[in-house]
């Protein structure tokens, strides 16, 4: 009998293959996978790719050139706009493809299609938690003023065409090893995938409110106490615009609801919901001189967008040209146009103005159902969306969400944040709702060649609001913090509010030209690090996370700084100056009680003391001061906050500064839940004796230097190690001009000088191809942390021939 | 002799077809080499498992040399092989060597059946 074995070994075979061709868990399909023809091998691009390709797409009107530099910089040459566009998309694709997938699944609620719901349904909850604040519903209001307009509208097409035109002929060869991994093929791009990855930039900008956390403190402190922990201007304050500023009053007439003392500062509600956030300190520097401050008599321009540091980067460095304008900087792959830049007549950089756009309001509904809720003495229908969840390897999941006149309802008693309970509902009210088309804005700017034409470009951005600096070849240097902002009064929206009328709803926009802005200052600088844009003179209430020193610092040298270069502008953006230590520490060694120090403790507070305030990469004093005064920090405020519903937040770094400079006696000095007095003496001891076990671990370790301390790195998107760059070397950090934190950086550093030809220096962490494979991949990385610049070629199409072009891509109608 | 030529074919086969044809298409190399091949089970097992194993690590070791093993490191500490180029391109042939081998079994025993049904 030999049929036997014959069909034993082929049904083996057969089983073999199909177990090699199934994914098991995060562990992709081997027998495809592994195969030197099929699977991952094929993103193992040769050292010495050839780039060089001409394409032909039904698509395109005429012809476009890309010219590829010796860093991968594709210099755009096209013969209209949406060619330019068309040809962004593809090159965004064809590096960037997965990438710009991922973020937009991400954006609109869909990570546990690709993922599963992950350890303890995290990833669903993540993606319940971003379809329930509206994500997709607000990229839906963006498409729609997007497509109203035809200009935005036509790049879009071209975008899209662009992408899909790369996606139509993307074959396994092609695939991004991303997918190999996770086992799946990537779909068509939209115009709303776009509007979804703008989304996600305004969800990580104005997403980050503490209304939550706010309303739990109220429900155990008073008005007076809040104040104290939570003050709207700060001491030592240094704003955006300057203090001689006069403001004219208020354009838009607030009415205070009747009843805020009782239902609003009197409430004592708390909300037990947990909270997720984007990184609190997503921030920004931005600055720029005029010629009298500089060395070439132009002006010099410089940004450094703060934002978590991933792989692939966020951004895609390109140029960008066609007979309507002439740019160069950083895109976002997922978007056309370029973001922050300079052109031939005008550079604009951002950071992110950190006002509060985003506020909560209870739903009263009149009954389980949560058809209708109770709204100015009468009951108003809501509206339903049903969300479906593909979740990958397990049914598919619903969720009703209703909509209120407010905006959708986040919280109730199917979603707390993570799974179900029986809350408060919670309607969102945000900015980021509304329609808004950014990409005017953007696109404006590319092609801007004065003031005017700056200020009629980022009159169209509204959300997420920034502040837009701008700088010209004529001259002119100018800041507008612009945006979409509610006009508020006094503390609305910092707590929960009332939403069974119309009392205490947003009550309109302050107009443009009332928001904060500087034109040509006679002192030769503009500024902005995410502090608060003006004093309490500003005619609106001015609600949001604001930051204190980088901003302080920054002025503080361009103040004293003259004849700069670019090279100087570079060691400023490199500055590690920490100003927040040089605030404090010496009032803290002056009260430490050193007679109590055991000789190790003696040890390093001799290495602090000895510190020179600079977050140098091989200074132990950063580290040996963050751990000390984050003790006292706890010491100070956990004894009072603990007493909250959770969760809460802490008090920001400059409150406990200022308190501390302002009066030794401070009384959250005293521990509550001890009966003596304690003394700021007692404090501050403790807080040093309390840090020292972290502080000798580290040394133990061999990690005190605050490099090894902080350990820097630039994490895949899918925090996969080997595709992640960790332990870098480093200075900087938190309330520092270079923020270099763990994961959170400068993701751009672009520095601009407006002379005849342009001179411009810029680099991020990462590389500009998407692919793990790539040498181009991550190349950018060590010049980045070493605080090195790449010179930025604006080429000119006469320069075809020159040696700095290594590849050309011809893009033609077939 | 045989053998020498069934380990030669399989591996050249398989990556003929695999230029077209699935990742599994060695299968079919391993199946119709064994068919054509005289050779007993055992030894065309053990032809289709190295002919498709040479192949296989040939053309990763290839494509490795030329990416200067920037990747093949990188997956090999996410499969995990302990960041092992060498490993991972040995485990890489490995699996595309047992799917040979077996399909080069079945082979082998239909060439048998045909012998019985010619007889």
């Amino acid at each position: 009998m030999r049929v036997l074995p014959f069909a034993i070994s082929t049904i083996t075979t057969v089983l073999l293959i199909i177990l090699l061709s199934t994914s098991f868990g995060s562990v992709p399909p081997l027998g495809k996978f592994l195969s030197p023809q099929h699977g991952f091998w094929l993103n193992a691009e040769s050292v010495g790719k050839d780039f060089n390709e001409q394409l032909h797409f039904t698509g395109l009107n005429g012809k476009a050139s890309v010219y590829f530099d010796d860093r991968l910089v594709p210099h755009v040459f096209a013969e209209n706009d949406d060619d330019l566009y068309f040809v962004q998309g593809y090159l965004h694709a064809k590096f960037r493809l997965w990438q710009m997938e991922f973020q937009t699944h991400a954006a609109a609620g869909r990570l546990s299609s690709i993922l599963g719901v992950g350890p303890d349904s995290a990833f669903l909850n993540h993606d319940r938690m971003l379809r329930r604040m509206g994500m997709v519903y607000g990229a839906q209001n963006s498409l729609a003023s997007i497509e109203a307009d035809q200009q935005s509208k036509s790049a879009c097409d071209a975008y899209t065409a662009g992408v899909n035109s790369y996606i139509d002929q993307l074959d396994n060869r092609d695939l991004p090893v991303e997918y190999r991994l996770l086992n799946y093929t990537p779909e068509h791009w939209s115009n709303l995938k776009t509007c979804l990855f703008l989304m996600y930039m305004r969800y990580d900008l104005t997403g980050g409110e503490d209304d939550i956390e706010l309303t739990n403190m109220r429900s155990v402190f008073n008005r007076y106490t809040l104040d104290k922990l939570f003050p709207i201007t700060q001491d030592s304050l240094d704003p955006i615009v300057p203090f001689s500023t006069v403001f004219d009053s208020a354009e838009v007439k607030l009415r205070i609801p009747s009843s805020v003392d009782s239902l609003y500062y009197g409430s004592k509600d708390s909300a037990q919901v947990y909270v997720n956030k984007p990184d609190p300190d997503n921030g920004s520097n931005n600055w720029a001189v005029n010629g009298n401050k500089t060395a070439s008599g132009r002006p010099i321009l410089c940004n450094d967008p703060h934002l978590g540091v991933n792989l692939p980067s966020l951004w895609y460095e390109m140029q960008l040209t066609s007979p309507s304008h002439n740019v160069y900087g950083v895109s976002f792959p997922g978007a056309p146009s370029i973001v922050i830049g300079f052109n031939d007549s005008i550079a604009w950089g951002v950071t992110n103005a950190q006002r509060d756009v985003k506020d909560y309001y209870t739903i009263d509904f009149d009954d389980p159902s949560h058809a209708n809720y109770k709204f100015n003495g009468g009951s108003k229908k809501t509206e339903f969306k049903i969300e479906e969840y593909l979740v990958k390897g397990g049914p598919a999941f619903y969720d009703t969400v209703a909509y209120t006149v407010f905006g959708p309802v986040m919280y109730d008693e199917h979603y707390n944040g993570r799974g179900r309970t029986a809350g408060q509902s919670l309607a969102v009210k945000w900015k980021a709702h509304e329609s808004g088309n950014e990409l005017k804005a953007l696109m404006g700017l590319n092609a801007a060649r004065n003031y005017n034409q700056y200020i009629t470009a980022i009159s169209n951005f509204h959300c997420p609001g920034q502040n837009f600096v701008f700088a010209s070849k004529s001259n002119e240097i100018a800041i507008w913090q612009q945006g979409d902002f509610p006009a508020k009064w006094l503390h609305q929206g910092d707590y929960i509010m009332p939403g069974n009328d119309t009392s205490y709803s947003w009550q309109g926009n302050i107009p443009m030209r009332e928001n904060p802005h500087v034109l040509n200052p006679e002192y030769g600088f503009v500024s902005s690090a995410n502090q608060l844009p003006t004093d309490t003179t500003y005619p609106y209430y001015l609600s949001g996370h604001f930051d204190m020193y980088r901003g302080k610092m920054i002025n503080r040298f361009l103040e004293r700084m003259n004849r700069i270069t670019p090279v100087d502008m570079q060691r400023l953006q490199n500055e590690n100056e920490n100003l927040f230590a040089e605030s404090i520490l010496p009032l803290m060694l002056r009260n430490i009680l050193r007679s109590s120090l055991t000789d190790s403790e003696q040890g390093y507070l001799q290495a602090v003391e000895a510190w020179n305030f600079r977050n140098d990469p091989d200074e132990k004093g950063p580290t040996i001061f963050q751990n000390w005064f984050d003790e006292l920090e706890k010491a100070v405020w956990l004894d009072e906050l603990n007493t909250a519903p959770r969760p809460w937040k802490l008090p920001s770094d400059y409150t406990l500064v200022e308190a501390l400079l302002r009066d030794s006696a401070f009384s959250f000095i005293d521990n509550i839940s001890t009966p003596e007095q304690e003394t700021l003496q007692q404090v501050i001891t403790d807080a040093f004796k309390r840090a020292m076990p972290a502080i000798a671990d580290a040394d133990k370790g061999g990690k005190l230097a605050w490099s090894k301390y902080k350990d820097s790195g630039v994490r895949h998107l899918l925090r996969l190690e080997p595709f992640s760059r960790f332990h870098l070397r480093t200075g900087g950090g938190d309330n520092v001009i270079n923020a270099t934190k763990q994961f959170h950086a400068p993701s751009w550093r672009m520095i601009v000088e407006l002379t005849d030809d342009v001179q411009a220096y810029g680099i991020y962490p990462g590389g500009q191809s998407g692919n793990p494979g790539s040498k181009f991949y991550d190349n950018f990385v060590d010049d980045w942390a070493a605080g090195k610049y790449n010179a930025l070629w604006f080429m000119n199409q006469k320069q075809q021939t020159d040696q700095r072009v290594k590849f050309v891509m011809t893009f033609s109608k077939s | 002799m045989k053998f020498i030529l069934a380990v030669f074919l399989s591996a050249f086969l398989g990556i003929a077809i695999g230029t077209f044809m699935p990742w599994w298409s060695i299968a079919i190399a391993g199946f119709l080499v064994a068919l054509a091949v005289p050779l007993k089970p055992g030894s065309a097992f053990l032809a289709g498992f190295t002919g498709i194993f040479v192949g296989w690590v040939t053309i990763a070791m290839l494509r490795d040399a030329s990416n200067e093993r920037i990747l093949s490191v990188k997956i090999a500490s996410i499969l995990p092989l302990g960041g092992s180029s060498f490993l991972l391109i040995a485990v890489a042939g490995l699996v595309g060597a047992l799917v040979g081998g077996f399909a080069a079994l079945s082979g082998s025993y239909l060439r048998g059946l045909r012998m019985i049904s010619a007889d």
